[in-house]
């Protein structure tokens, strides 16, 4: 019997590495990250035998998984990683972090030694269980062939249900060399009712008629939605748009959430937080109805927290009970997911005929005006230096209309990016905001362009950052991964020199990145090609000639080395204290008040 | 915050699997939530269950929090706040150590008659005794047995369960 027709047939035996990578293929798995090595050559050798599952073969694990992030993050679907047992794992371990803060649906499979060998400190073994219990929504170690498959569905079930995160399997040598009945027909692909992990989906209605009456009543309403409207899927942002539009509320997104409403909406207020719009920070501080969707009132957005929003009202809807009452007590919590509960707001706001009653004209939309009119976001232009506010305005400008996709790595250049890149659609951002791990964005990058294939694919970059997973570029390379990075290099780490120079008296403490490559001549290395922008003229030139060249680009912006992100809630202060800066005519003493917060 | 501290027992009954204790035990460390007593034992044999009974302090929004966390956890079914759910027994099980001779030897022998402890273990000079109850009767029992020549304390934690018709 060929291996082909063996596969086909409705049950046969099979090694567990073949189980697996058949299993994958039936999840629907296009796509799996990886990296080889000892414990996992007999799945290597499973994946080279057949065709329906591609196999993305990174530079680093920790890549790996940043990639499947992109992957996920960019389709909605699960991203997978495969790894080896030991250095592997532990490899995978700050993607895997920055996967379960960030509720990014992964399933990373793990090799380890063989099980009569496990406890032994045998060659790469490390208790991957053990060290990845507290960075994973769930891990598994299959103790036997037989339970293999169900292991993986489970597996899957796990990182999408509920809110995302990554569930890892920890897979024995000799678990996936012996051999077991693949039964694709008898296994439980139509999943039955899990028996311990059952999330709420469909909201509580009096929850939704207390919150309704709520939002009827105010005066100074307010949406605050994160990244949960963009896990709920697409059909979450056209709900969303509708209850803005329905009600009238002005709306500010989370760093997370940007996309899932229009940024060219009028009733969009920016992004708030530490490095959110004035407008929307204080919209937050002096509401008096807030409804939060799929937000976690995270430290980077309340700022001091005993001085959040006092006064206000406070709706919380997420799909995770523990994201609720957990930094701030809220009035009425609402659990579900987002599509359910936005469908289940506007179905009882229609009913009750009501009519938007945020109009305009009203006073809060004219205090909201008055704080727009301060434009938190001007800065001054320059003709000899790049700004780099004015780097990213003119990659906007130059993209909007393209079908394009953004990652950024950590730091300065993630902040501008945030606040100058516009998004009108979900799944078009993807940046590291509850880990904040740099060396994030290139290998997430990776992975959206292998989901889409055809589309312009960019990372906003910050030198310091890229040069952590510089060795990426080998991986675009190979797999003709036209990824676009757009590094704004100030030759810092700019946001921990900014932080030096506010809060820790200009001190300017192993900030500097001494003895950088020269990154035109990096990238022709590895043969892709570099471009460099030296002066303001230089921006739209470089910008365009980026998107017109085929493969990989590094365009090596060099922009004003000691620009600070405004504005800006200092460390430990209140949301309603922003720094506009000092292109707003304030001056950039340091603070010592802020030493201590993080 | 100065909310008030309060004692919570909670019942959490768990998939009996490697590594399940480790996950809840995890989440404590992690998060540094305060473990006052933590016990755990199969219940059910054919459904493979274990059940962790634990008790634990916080600010109303720290208690809201462990319950939700624990519920998060893949392998835990049900999470039970025995304390915020009404009326509950709890019982204990120790194992004391007494140490003495003479008047003292006699006067814990009629203390353990009164708290209704039993001898497990007796020889010349020394009393094991055994008792089950609140963990404040144990409490007061060791207190009572400290001047007595107490040497050794062993105590299992406390179980518990609501009462009347209602069940996990």
């Amino acid at each position: 019997m060929s291996r082909k027709a063996k596969y086909n047939s409705k049950s046969s035996n099979m090694t567990g590495a073949e189980m697996l990578v058949q299993c994958l293929a039936d999840l629907g798995v296009d796509t799996v990250f990886g990296y080889p090595g000892g414990a996992v050559l007999p799945i290597y050798d499973a994946i080279f035998k057949q065709n329906q599952v591609r196999h993305i073969l990174v530079r680093h694990e920790q890549g790996a998984v940043h990639a499947a992030e992109g992957y996920a993050r960019s389709t909605g679907k699960v991203g997978v990683v495969l790894v080896t047992s030991g250095p592997g794992a532990t490899n995978s371990v700050t993607g895997l972090t920055d996967a379960m803060m960030d509720s990014v649906p992964i399933v990373c499979l793990t090799g380890q030694v063989p099980t009569h060998m496990i406890g032994n400190d045998a060659f790469q073994e490390a208790d991957t269980v053990g060290i990845t219990r507290p960075c994973t929504k769930h891990n598994y170690l299959v103790r036997s062939v037989d339970v293999l498959c169900k292991t993986i569905q489970d597996a899957f079930y796990i990182a999408k249900a509920g809110r995302p995160g990554p569930v890892v399997v920890d897979l024995p040598k000799d678990i996936v060399m012996s051999e077991g009945k693949y039964d694709k027909a008898g296994s439980s692909f139509n999943n039955s009712k899990h028996l311990s992990y059952n999330p709420q989906i469909e909201p509580d209605p009096s929850a939704i008629s207390r919150a309704i009456e709520a939002m009827q009543k105010a005066e100074r309403p307010i949406l605050y939605t994160g990244g949960g409207i963009i896990n709920s899927g697409p059909e979450a942002s056209v709900l969303l748009r509708e209850l803005a539009h329905k009600t009238g509320f002005p709306i500010t997104n989370t760093l997370m959430g940007l996309g899932s409403f229009p940024a060219s909406d009028s009733q969009f207020l920016g992004m708030l937080g530490m490095h959110g719009t004035y407008e929307a920070n204080m919209a937050m501080a002096e509401c008096d109805v807030m409804v939060c969707i799929g937000a976690r009132f995270d430290d980077r957005v309340t700022g001091k927290l005993s001085d959040f929003s006092t006064g206000s009202y406070k709706i919380h809807a997420d799909i995770d009970p523990s994201s609720i009452n957990k930094n701030v007590s809220v009035d009425v919590p609402i659990i579900g997911d987002s599509v359910r509960i936005i469908s289940a707001m506007l179905e009882a706001w229609k009913t009750q005929g009501n009519k938007p009653n945020m109009s305009r004209s009203s006073p809060w939309w004219k205090k909201i005006e008055k704080w727009r009119s301060r434009e938190c976001l001007y800065y001054k232009q320059s003709d000899e230096v790049i700004k780099p506010q004015y780097a990213i305005q003119r990659l906007h400008e130059l993209t909007k209309n393209k079908d394009v996709y953004f990652t950024t790595e950590v730091g300065q250049h993630q902040m501008w990016a945030a606040q100058y890149l516009r998004f009108d659609e979900p799944n078009r951002w993807m940046t590291s905001g509850g880990l904040g791990t740099m060396g994030y964005g290139f290998p997430a990058a990776m992975g959206v362009q292998v989901a889409h294939p055809n589309s312009l694919v960019i990372d906003v970059a910050g030198e310091a950052s890229l040069l952590m997973v510089i060795q990426e570029l080998s991986t675009l390379m190979q797999h003709r991964l036209p990824v676009k990075v757009f590094l704004l290099n100030n030759e810092y780490m700019g946001m921990v020199r900014q932080w030096q120079e506010l809060f820790h008296g200009g001190r300017y403490s192993e900030s500097y990145m001494d003895s950088l490559p020269d990154f035109v001549k990096l990238a022709e290395s590895f043969g892709a090609r570099g471009l460099r922008a030296s002066k303001p003229a230089d921006v739209d030139k470089v910008i365009l000639e980026m998107i017109d060249t085929d493969g990989p680009v590094i365009a090596d912006i060099l922009v004003d080395k000691e620009t600070n992100v405004y504005p800006m809630i200092p460390s430990g202060a209140a949301h309603y204290e922003m720094k506009l800066g000092p292109d707003h005519g304030e001056s950039e003493e340091s603070a010592d008040g802020g030493m201590a917060s993080v | 915050m100065s909310e008030k501290i309060e004692r919570h027992t909670m019942s959490v009954l768990v998939e009996n699997e490697p590594g399940v204790l480790a996950r809840v035990i995890g989440l404590f460390a992690g998060r540094g939530y305060n473990i006052e007593s933590l016990t755990v034992a199969e219940v059910d044999v054919v459904e493979n269950l274990s059940r962790v009974n634990l008790v634990t302090t916080g600010s109303p929004m720290i208690i809201e929090q462990i319950k939700n966390q624990l519920d998060r956890l893949v392998p835990v079914r049900t999470v039970s706040d025995l304390t915020a759910e009404g009326s509950y027994v709890e019982r204990e099980l120790a194992l004391i150590k007494v140490v003495s001779i003479g008047e003292k030897r006699v006067e814990s022998l009629r203390i353990a008659d009164i708290f209704r402890a039993h001898v497990v273990d007796s020889e010349n000079d020394s009393f094991v005794f055994e008792m089950t109850g609140k963990p404040s009767k144990i409490d007061a029992f060791v207190r009572l047995m400290e001047p007595l020549g107490l040497t050794e304390i062993s105590r299992t934690g406390v179980s518990a369960m609501l009462r009347g018709k209602r069940s996990l």
